[in-house]
């Protein structure tokens, strides 16, 4: 530390007089003078510590000389001859400082040497350059490279760029930079201004910067440690935040799919009281509609290939709709108030349409591109992503839910299936055709799973044994929400998607899926009718 | 005055059964024995190695029927997880056969090979005692018989059944999977427990030691098959029928449905974790895939197949299922799940009671003077229950 500081001190005695020269000349804002002849021996130094500071020290005075410069060393054409700097480009040796060509050869230079300690110089007199150039996205870039390797030879151009920088998310990175600098100076009074400007930042390396002030042998200065504790909890409290809204976002996006799986499960068993099995496999069914889609528009319609999945929305319903009225129409019906061989009979209905994707499509899972609109993500914070896919299909499943919703409570046909859920028997008495009620019911439900499959291929594998893990999931939904509730649908998916993802956080991902196995478990010992229970006056039920 | 208990287990099986489990008992302690060891190998009759496991390992699944079967059939519970029960009991012994490997294994250290992969230093507290055998026959019967009555008191204590008892035990049996999956839970995680080599000193590779094993798996399905038809004849076993087909009607009365059901649960989960234990030697090795939810439906599909409600049904299911799955996936290995599929449907469409139920039925149609002895179980849940209205629509489908 100790040595550190006294590196430190030394190259900003030998910045001093390129400060107070450059401060002049940005108030002035006329052209800049030649660059100081010390700080351009500095950059033929032997030793790679005052090199470096040379190098950065270039980078700091900016304008055209000194990019030239730095462009030179970059390009291995910067050489030392004769105790002077000089560029020797074609054949020809130019000097430094001035730029006027000498009487040379260029046999007589030694070039400099670039190693990777120079190579990072490089970069931040390159940033400190373009910090000071007029587009946002490289004044951007040069700022965050600054706020990572700054060091206090380019205070001036961080100072500079604090006063005439009017862009705010620069500026707060710019900000950063300087702070982290000031961190070393002597002054306390430097030092605590900048540990309280670091407070502002939500990264969690500048945590780990700050850990030291808070070590009264490394920070002599009580008010500085006093700050740095201060700083350093709010960083926690806004990374913590970030964290927590990241893994929030995350149990919603769990929630969503798990809604979308288990929304037409809560219709089909609600409805029929048949525990369909082979439900996971048509959300397969609709992954591999959207995988047919996306191939007929790679072969007839590329210039539309990103919007497949829209395409894909409408085959991936009608496909699983199909097969669930075939399903419906030749072995369910069959099985009406045998729940338990019901359960047998989708089993093996779900074998048999696992294994035709495997003879159709092959074992492998097959390959689905996310749309260009769809892939990237928004940042929320350092390292807090939430991706466009997800995020889509969070609105989507609002989507379908909203359509489940109008349909099963604005039309006739909602209302049927509402009817038949309650009482099967009086329903039919009062003229409910509940047969065909009930095939509606299977094939709205089985859309929807496919509708869910869609979504899926867009963020899962799909092969042939896709659905077989999310049949647990959406069956823990159904249960935990109550039978043929879709509040309890919604509430239950939500809920259990949190709480997982919260889990996985803390214990790990096959912990936190045992943890909610046995809470679910548990859960329904104590309310065997789930979350929300349909109020009846039933003995056994 | 009561019956003397050997008079009751006497009637508790019509003459017929008696002289059918004496012929079973002949095939598996005379022939089998005599046909593997005795007759050289290029013997017409000569029983080879694979035949001997595979009927071995057929035993101890039809071991599993019948305890699928007493709660299924008789007390109409509904248990998708007990592939679970059968792995714990395989996973107790499994330790025991672990233990006895020593210092053979490849790393050639005290501690099991995958503990010392994971560089373990010890073994954990809950492998304690499991070089002895007899500890591990204890944990044979312990673990899967603790697990189920806790989970089963919780479970009817709270009335759940039927559907929701099913998927629960399914859930349970997935969390168990995925936990076992683990490395760090101590029980060879993915790749579970293999390479054994001996029993009580005993090569288990040995044509001798095939023999025994495949001995006691008879041995283990008389006695349970003996036990499952003294239970269900008993006063328990119709107390069981009637929770089965009225459990209100039953609390009613005045029983307490909990224990019964608790105690025929418990029962069928410690029949399961024996089937296990036989079955790992046998095979030669257990790991999670065997608590997958999909083991455990298959399970209730050969009761299903054999016909519920008759232990013979259970026995005959898992014999059928499993031959046919073994001579299909050496065939024909990308049909067997469209077969089983098939099964699953055909089944529970067009035979309620399975082979049995067709059996006593074809029986009826030919004019037989008398229903079968078959016929005279007690109906099955499913056909007293099931409406005109579906038996003629099969008709139509058929």
């Amino acid at each position: 530390m100790k040595k550190q500081a006294s590196h430190w001190a030394r190259r900003a005695l030998f910045l001093l007089p390129l400060l107070v020269a450059f401060l002049l000349l940005a108030a002035a804002g006329k052209a800049r003078a030649a660059l100081d002849e010390a700080t351009l021996q500095g950059l033929g130094a032997a030793d790679f510590g005052e090199r470096i500071a040379a190098i950065e020290a270039v980078g700091a005075t900016g304008g055209e000389r000194a990019r030239a410069i730095i462009a030179a060393l970059e390009a291995g054409e910067l050489g030392t001859a004769g105790g002077r700097v000089v560029i020797v480009r074609d054949g020809r040796v130019v000097d430094a400082a001035s730029g006027e060509a000498l009487e040379l050869v260029a046999d007589a230079v030694d070039s400099l040497r670039v190693n990777n300690r120079v190579r990072r110089a490089l970069a931040v007199a390159n940033a400190a350059l373009d910090l000071e150039s007029g587009e946002r996205a490289r004044r951007l870039a040069a700022a965050q490279t600054l706020r990572d390797n700054a060091s206090e030879v380019v205070l001036p151009v961080l100072e500079r760029a604090l006063e005439s920088e009017e862009d705010d998310a620069i500026r707060e990175v710019v900000l950063l930079a300087a702070a982290r600098v000031n961190l070393n100076a002597d002054d306390p009074a430097k030092r605590l201004k900048a540990v309280t400007a670091l407070g502002q930042s939500s990264d969690a390396g500048v945590k780990t910067l700050l850990e030291p002030f808070l070590d009264p042998a490394s920070e002599p200065d009580a008010g500085v440690r006093e700050a740095a504790a201060a700083s350093i909890a709010a960083i926690e409290r806004r990374v913590s935040i970030a964290r927590n809204i990241g893994t929030v976002f995350s149990g919603l996006s769990l929630g969503s799919i798990l809604l979308l799986a288990a929304l037409g499960l809560a219709i089909t068993y609600g409805v029929m009281g048949i525990i369909n099995m082979a439900h996971g496999e048509l959300l397969m069914i609709g992954a591999y509609a959207a995988f047919l889609v996306q191939g007929l528009f790679r072969a007839h319609l590329p210039e539309y290939v990103d919007w497949y999945v829209l395409a894909a929305i409408p085959a991936g319903f009608f496909a699983a709709a199909a097969v669930g009225v075939v399903m419906e129409r030749t072995v369910l019906r069959f099985l009406y108030g045998r729940p338990l061989e019901s359960l047998l009979a989708t089993w093996g209905i779900s074998l048999v349409l696992i294994q035709a994707a495997r003879v159709l499509f092959g074992p492998q899972n097959v390959e689905l591109a996310n749309p260009s609109w769809m892939s990237g993500g928004m940042e929320l914070a350092a390292g807090v992503v939430l991706p466009w896919n997800r995020i889509v299909i969070l609105g989507f499943a609002v989507f379908v839910l909203l359509l489940v919703w109008l349909m099963m409570n604005r039309t006739r046909l909602g209302m049927f299936v509402r009817a038949v859920t309650q009482n099967r028997a009086m329903a039919g008495c009062v003229g409910v055709p509940t047969a065909r009620v009930d095939t509606l019911a299977f094939a709205i439900g089985a859309g929807i799973a496919g509708l869910g499959g869609v979504a899926l291929s867009q963020i899962a594998n799909v092969g042939p044994a896709m659905g077989q893990g999310y049949i647990v999931d959406s069956f823990m939904v159904v249960v935990l929400g109550g039978v043929g509730q879709l509040a309890g649908a919604v509430w239950a998916a939500m809920g259990l998607g949190i709480v997982s993802k919260f889990l996985e956080g803390w214990a790990g991902a096959v912990i936190a899926k045992i943890l909610v196995l046995v809470f679910i478990i548990a859960f329904i010992q104590k309310r065997p009718q789930g979350i929300f229970a349909l109020k009846g006056r039933f003995a056994d039920n | 005055m009561r019956t003397p208990f050997t008079v009751r287990l006497f009637n508790s099986m019509p003459r017929a059964g008696w002289a059918a489990l004496a012929l079973f008992a002949l095939f598996a302690w005379v022939w089998v024995p005599l046909a593997h060891l005795a007759l050289p190998a290029d013997h017409a009759l000569h029983l080879s190695s694979y035949w001997v496991s595979l009927l071995g390992k057929i035993l101890c699944y039809m071991v599993v029927a019948v305890a699928m079967d007493l709660i299924w059939g008789y007390a109409g519970i509904l248990s998708l997880g007990h592939g679970l029960f059968f792995a714990l009991g395989g996973y107790a012994f499994g330790m025991y056969l672990m233990r006895q490997i020593g210092r053979d294994g490849s790393y050639g250290a005290e501690l099991p090979d995958f503990m010392v992969f994971l560089d373990w230093k010890e073994l954990p507290w809950y492998w304690w005692g499991t070089d002895s055998f007899l500890w591990a026959l204890l944990l044979v019967v312990a673990v899967p018989g603790l697990l189920a009555w806790v989970f089963g008191y919780f479970a009817f204590r709270s009335r759940i059944k039927g559907v929701y008892f099913a998927i629960i035990t399914q859930a349970l049996t997935y969390a168990a999977m995925l936990l076992f999956f683990r490395n760090e839970t101590g029980f060879g995680g993915n790749n579970g427990f293999t390479d054994f080599k001996r029993i009580l000193g005993h090569g288990i590779t040995t044509p001798e030691m095939r023999v025994v094993l495949f001995a006691l798996s008879a041995a283990l399905l008389a006695g349970v098959l003996l036990l499952g038809r003294y239970l269900v004849t008993s006063r328990f076993g119709r107390v069981l029928a009637a929770i089965r087909d009225a459990e209100s009607r039953v609390m009613f009365i005045g029983y307490n449905p909990l224990h019964y059901k608790l105690f025929v649960w418990t029962l069928s989960a410690v029949l399961c974790g024996l089937a296990g234990a036989l079955y790992v030697p046998q095979v030669g090795i257990i790991n999670p895939s065997e608590m997958s939810p999909a083991n455990s439906i298959e399970i209730a599909v050969w009761v299903a197949v054999g016909g519920r409600g008759t232990l013979v049904g259970a026995v005959l299911g898992a014999g059928i299922v499993n031959l046919a799955k073994s001579w299909f996936t050496v065939s024909f290995p990308e049909y067997w799940p469209f077969f089983l599929g098939f099964l699953f449907i055909a089944v529970t469409l067009f035979l309620p009671n399975g082979v049995i139920g067709l059996w006593s039925t074809l029986r009826a149609r030919l004019g037989a003077r008398r229903p079968a002895p078959a016929a005279a179980e007690p109906p099955v849940q499913g056909a007293a229950a099931e409406p005109p209205a579906a038996e003629s629509s099969r008709g139509a489908v058929a």
